[in-house]
């Protein structure tokens, strides 16, 4: 498991305003966990987290962590910086990850490590903890098969 | 029971369109008003037969138009959700408003001023320093934002490149969309940007939001739009030539959830625009086909989704839209079916969504810029890639 003080993007556009769905997530990430919510009577796994199964409409929850291994679903070089803060980090990508401990679920984050012509549907990746003074966010680097 | 041909629109009007923040002074309020002057002039009414209205993307007071406009009694009001999703909601639900008796005539608009009346630009939602929530007070943005996805344009990015991965869709094919709509532009000369486009200005254009240049993008610009609807038997008697709602459908699939920054969407649809449910109710109400549409305006916020809209709309098989848009496939004078025949969001106005209405009336109506000859079926969508999204068929 990575944990780093380095920052993919600056700490001026991170915020979060978890709420009582949300908490849950964040604050296991802040403890370096990646855990997703699911149904606790179907196992159906769901992202954002949220109140309701879409499946069973079971009302209760669980939250399961996961190893942290996954693969790359879709990738983008953002190369315009739409606000101040981000003008000294452009180009920098954005990468949706599938988990294979997970299924059905994507998370949305940067691949701390990888150039564009690195990048690819179906790289293999890990997740690393980026720690910033008052959030920790999960991204990613490359990883072997 | 249906809405199909109980209804018609009989007026349309728009004002002059601006460039993002040259409409001045001009408030959305005063932009609407006189794209319904022009719509109400269309059609013979006085702006006191409205009774009723139709609203999306964030509605309007319709208090506050109704006093400004001098309604006499209003019947009817209701906001499409979805944003430019609901575009085409709007005369459905005026059709179905009509058709179950609870109004006459409905004014359907939309006024935008896209860098904002509060200075927010449209293209940027969301790229704000957040303080507190966003969207409908969910928490959600803190999965999108924090991680720079803070744009439209980023987040379809990542849904082209799907595309692209699955189906050997290329950027030039994005381009060939660009190209084929900006050339109906500069046939329209209302349109904001008139000058051709190649595909090797297309691809020399700034990278946005990789695979997604400049050219993919629709503009910012400001402006009002106004669609008068009535019954069938009314729009019989007035100075335009009717034309009819064939069908309209509202929605789409439910796993497409929140939309535009929504990720979740199963593999199997992640490369739709959202619109396959909504394009086979569609047809099945009109009792047509896609061999049947003359000309098709599409919601092209981004070139991506209108090749993913033709595929939806089963104008080609899945996978093939990239080819079917290549070498004018969808130019008019070229292609078989025209789509965006005024230049579209990328090119003539970015209005969210009732210009491509007013421009499937004028096809109808044969005063298009672009006329395709002896039209008398119009495709009309809204917004893809968010929930609900809906779409109309029109008829003369």
């Amino acid at each position: 498991m990575t944990i780093s003080t380095d920052h993919y993007l600056p700490e001026s556009i991170v915020a979060l305003f978890p709420d009582q769905y949300t908490g849950e997530y964040w604050d296991r990430i802040a403890r370096s966990e990646l855990s997703f919510q699911r149904c606790a009577v179907c196992k159906t796994f769901r992202q954002p987290p949220g109140p309701m199964c879409p499946s069973c409409s079971s009302l209760e929850t669980e939250w399961h962590q996961v190893t942290g291994k996954g693969t790359v679903y879709s990738w983008e070089i953002v190369t315009l910086a739409l606000n101040d803060a981000l003008v000294d980090y452009v180009p920098f990508n954005i990468v949706l990850v599938e988990f294979p401990d997970a299924p059905g679920v994507r998370l949305v984050t940067n691949c701390i490590d990888a150039s564009k012509d690195e990048l690819s549907i179906g790289m293999p990746v890990e997740v690393v903890y980026q720690k910033y003074s008052k959030v920790t966010l999960p991204r990613v680097k490359k990883a072997v098969k | 029971m249906t809405i199909k041909d109980k209804t018609a629109i009989v007026g349309v009007g728009t004002t002059d369109f601006y460039k993002r923040g040259q409409s001045g002074e001009q408030t959305e309020l005063e932009l609407m008003c006189k794209a319904t002057l022009e719509a109400l002039d269309d059609c013979g009414l006085k702006a006191q037969d409205i009774d009723g209205f139709s609203f999306y993307s964030g509605g309007f007071d319709a208090g506050l138009l109704a006093t400004t406009l001098g309604i006499k009694e209003l019947r009817y009001s209701s906001i499409m959700s979805g944003g430019g999703g609901g575009s085409q909601g709007t005369i459905a639900n005026a059709a179905a408003a009509i058709a179950a008796g609870y109004a006459e005539v409905i004014l359907c608009t939309k006024a935008l001023k896209s860098g904002g009346e509060t200075g927010r630009r449209i293209g940027r939602m969301g790229a704000e320093p957040r303080t507190g929530r966003l969207s409908g007070g969910v928490a959600d943005w803190d999965f999108y934002h924090n991680f720079g996805l803070t744009s439209p344009g980023q987040s379809f990015a990542l849904m082209a490149r799907q595309h692209m991965h699955k189906f050997g869709t290329t950027s030039e094919q994005f381009g060939a969309v660009a190209v084929s709509t900006r050339y109906h532009a500069s046939r329209n000369p209302k349109a904001i940007h008139q000058t051709p486009i190649t595909i090797e200005d297309h691809q020399n254009s700034r990278m946005i939001a990789d695979p997604l240049h400049l050219l993919d993008y629709c503009l910012e610009t400001d402006g009002g739009t106004a669609v008068i609807v009535t019954s069938a038997e009314r729009a019989k008697d007035l100075k335009a030539k009717p034309v009819y709602v064939m069908g309209a459908a509202i929605g789409g699939p439910g796993p497409f959830g929140q939309g535009i920054f929504y990720h979740q969407m199963p593999d199997e649809m992640y490369h739709w625009s959202g619109h396959k449910p909504v394009a086979d109710r569609l047809f099945a109400m009109a009792g047509i086909g896609p061999n049947d549409v003359d000309v098709a305006e599409m919601y092209d916020h981004f070139t991506p989704l209108v090749i993913m809209q033709l595929e939806e709309y089963g104008f080609c098989k899945p996978g093939e839209g990239g080819p079917y848009v290549e070498d004018g496939g969808i130019q008019w004078g070229k292609g078989r079916m025209p789509v965006n025949t005024h230049g579209g969001n990328l090119s003539e106005v970015y209005l969210l969504g009732l210009t491509h209405t007013i421009e499937g009336v004028r096809q109808l109506r044969g005063q298009s810029t672009s006329q395709v000859e002896n039209a008398e079926i119009a495709l009309i969508t809204s917004g893809p890639g968010i929930l609900p999204t809906s779409a109309i068929i029109l008829r003369n």
